[in-house]
């Protein structure tokens, strides 16, 4: 059996200091109207947002220098996104390539590819979207059928892929593909390719979600012309570069605080003297979010050591996203409403927002019953 | 710390955890358990622990003690509860904290704590006007652990306003035998104006162990939920991955996969909330985390029992095997020094006094 690896972190003096600049920052979008909170809201998009974010320096934070990153630890970078889900700050449109596409093109392709794409990704004004599922192809990722298949100079890429976040938004995909006819090794003859979506052969259409709004879309790509060297991990690597990012994809703050907004508005909502059972589920929830960002900075903290601590951050994600969901679920019977997505109470559009878009949590970045069947490997048992 | 006093640290945690390991291995035997369960006292297993130091871990060394890290001696407790170890390891650690907190002498041998119920008031009454003086104790303390098989109890007690630490003789005390879930003793114990010399009392401090005697229980009860979850989850994966039903591993199944996965996350959650617990015991923050840790830990204990018990079927009900011994402590530990409302409601209250916009703050604080 793996023995689960949670050590604690202790956050650097400097990455408090990051955290006194990022209330500072919130605060002032607050006060100038620069964005309205929103639960669930890294799937919220605003380019004006995402470019103060750049010119405040919270986008790229590990990044060498030369690429216009800030040199920062994976804790200080921790400390930036924690602080901009609590205050429910619109932070979609960075928020792929900031977490794992940036890290991923550093790590895996060139230093050419690098200079020329993340220095504006650094200034909020450049996004990224991945494209890995498609419509015959979800948990089982291995299976996908967008075709690579190589011609002079590059390769010809037809397929379709569906729920990408931000493809509406993205200038570049990292999409998987099949590089390589199928063979028994299924996980081989993968490739993750950069994506420039200015160019032809790639068309984008949203797909809504069940309130109507979202972020998704249908990518198709028909016959489009992917020059050589513009991978993330070379050729025949995809499937080893998706795994790479998982520890990145699944243990952040975002995957137990897509409804920490609602809980800090029915904080609100119970006032100062809460009845036992408020006061209760409030202390239930807190020491909930508390065990979990315990694990999800120790996480943080591996990462930055190099390790790949993908069995913890399924952990993580796993409960993580047990409890966003329970959240709507507790607070909902304690300070009922009846309340619609139009509703104007801070409390009620919170509690709107995350009763129509908690279906999404245990989907998006793994399926909690992937994630199970991962955990229980690591736990000897398949 | 510097970092190589860091690794010099963890080497000598490691050292200590691989001694505290073996002993409890070979010492805390399925039948060392169960015939603690009814009344037969480990001499063998407390004599060697003894031999340790680890009882006296927590006493600074200038008073006799070992002197060791408080992360240290909470990480052989952790431990002494994967192994459902049958002795007052817990207690023990407490009262020699709350004795050399005061500055009382502390004695040899198995000890025990009171009140364990923050409703249970004994008070302390001067024998006398002068300084030399005695005192009288009195007041009625339940379920307090192990009382029988302790020499000495670490007591605290309110002497008018002040709170006083008492090292009290069990020999003579008027005691009803009573036990957990577990058939750990759990006795009341009646102090009818008991005498006790004028050197046994000292003031406890604001701030000592004897005056976050409660939480100071908590947190080690969490310690201890924290390294019996564990073994919970051990136990099973050792046992789906053996028994075969319908020609394969019950490991090899989805619905068992899915269940122990759940489990085990369980068991990480509880073990961070307690770790971050130990690491906060003697900061501002203390009562915070250790509600946290308690309130996480003791919830964890209902899905990873059922779920453990469920797994193992009918063998697992059975005195013969061992998962009792961890599940039984699980239930009987989650509702000693207060059950997960008590702490969630104490963590709910501050929460809203603080107003909704300082909990962001609160979390984040370390």
């Amino acid at each position: 059996m793996q023995e689960f690896q949670f050590n604690p972190v202790t956050f650097p003096p400097e990455a408090e200091e990051t955290r006194a600049n990022v209330r500072a920052f919130l605060a002032d979008e607050l006060k100038n109207g620069g964005f309205k909170p929103r639960a669930n809201c890294w799937v919220a998009g605003d380019t004006g947002f995402s470019e103060r974010c750049g010119a405040a320096g919270f986008i790229g934070m590990t990044w060498p220098k030369e690429y216009g990153g800030h040199e920062r630890s994976a804790l200080e970078r921790y400390v930036v996104i924690e602080e901009m889900l609590a205050a429910g700050a619109p932070v979609g449109a960075h928020w792929v390539v900031d977490r794992q596409s940036g890290p991923q093109l550093i790590a895996h392709s060139t230093p050419e590819i690098c200079k020329q794409i993340l220095p504006r990704v650094t200034e909020g004004k450049s996004y990224f979207a991945i494209g890995m599922s498609e419509p015959d192809s979800g948990s089982d990722l291995a299976s996908v059928r967008t075709r690579a298949t190589k011609v002079e100079g590059g390769w010809r890429i037809t397929g379709t892929k569906v729920w990408t976040s931000y493809a509406h938004m993205a200038d570049y995909i990292i999409l998987l593909a099949r590089s390589a006819p199928l063979e028994d090794d299924r996980h081989a003859g993968l490739t993750q390719f950069i994506i420039d979506m200015s160019k032809d052969g790639v068309s984008t259409s949203p797909i809504k979600n069940l309130h109507g709004g979202g972020d998704f879309n249908e990518v198709v790509f028909d016959a489009y012309f992917q020059p050589d060297g513009w991978t993330v991990g070379g050729e025949g690597n995809g499937w080893k570069m998706v795994t790479g990012e998982l520890a990145y994809e699944r243990s952040g703050p975002e995957r137990f605080l897509s409804t920490y907004t609602l809980l800090r508005e029915f904080v609100r909502t119970v006032g100062d003297n809460p009845d036992a059972a408020s006061a209760r589920a409030v202390g239930r929830m807190v020491s909930h979010l508390s065990a979990l960002r315990h694990m999800s900075t120790s996480i943080a903290g591996m990462l930055e050591e190099g390790l790949s601590p993908n069995l913890e951050a399924a952990v993580v994600k796993d409960l993580g996203n047990k409890l966003e969901k329970e959240i709507p679920e507790i607070v909902r019977l304690l300070a009922p409403r009846e309340t619609g997505f139009d509703s104007r109470e801070d409390y009620e559009q919170a509690l709107a927002i995350s009763v129509l878009e908690a279906p999404s949590f245990a989907l998006r970045g793994g399926t909690r019953e992937i994630l199970r069947g991962i955990i229980a490997k690591g736990l000897g048992l398949r | 710390m510097t970092s190589a006093a860091q690794d010099d640290q963890n080497e000598l945690r490691d050292i200590l955890l691989a001694t505290a390991g073996k002993l409890f291995e070979d010492l805390s035997t399925h039948e060392v358990i169960q015939a603690a369960e009814t009344g037969t006292w480990p001499t063998d297993l407390w004599n060697a622990l003894e031999e340790t130091g680890i009882p006296l871990a927590l006493v600074p060394e200038d008073q006799g003690g070992a002197g060791l890290p408080f992360a240290d001696a909470m990480a052989v407790l952790r431990l002494s509860g994967t192994h459902a170890v049958p002795v007052p390891l817990a207690e023990t650690l407490l009262a020699t904290s709350v004795l050399s907190d005061a500055g009382l002498p502390v004695p040899e041998g198995p000890l025990s704590i009171a009140p364990v119920n923050e409703s249970d008031r004994l008070t302390l009454t001067k024998n006398g006007t002068q300084d030399g003086d005695g005192w009288s104790l009195s007041g009625t303390a339940t379920r307090v652990p192990w009382s029988r098989q302790v020499g000495y109890m670490a007591v605290v007690a309110m002497a008018g306003t002040n709170k006083m630490v008492a090292c009290v003789p069990t020999s003579g005390l008027a005691t009803a035998p009573g036990s957990n879930l577990a058939a750990e003793p759990r006795d009341t114990v009646t102090f009818d104006a008991h005498s006790l010399p004028a050197e046994a009392v000292a003031p406890a401090s604001p701030g000592s162990a004897g005056d976050r005697l409660y939480e100071l229980g908590a947190l080690v009860r969490s310690v201890q939920l924290a390294g019996a979850l564990h073994r919970v989850l051990i136990v099973a994966v050792e046992y789906v991955n053996e028994r075969k039903q319908f020609g394969r591993p019950l490991g090899k199944f989805q619905a068992i996969q899915q269940q122990l996965a759940l489990l085990a996350c369980e068991v990480a959650a509880a073990g961070a909330a307690v770790d971050s617990a130990v690491d906060a015991a003697h900061t501002q923050n203390a009562r915070f985390h250790i509600a946290i840790a308690k309130a996480r830990a003791g919830e964890a204990v209902g899905y990873v029992a059922e779920t453990g018990h469920q797994v193992h079927g009918a063998i697992g009900f059975t005195q013969e095997y061992k998962l009792h011994h961890s599940t039984k402590r699980l239930w009987s530990w989650r509702d000693e020094f207060g059950a997960e409302t008590t702490w969630q409601e104490q963590i709910g209250q501050s929460v809203a006094a603080g107003g909704a916009d300082t909990l962001w703050p609160l979390l984040t604080s370390s």
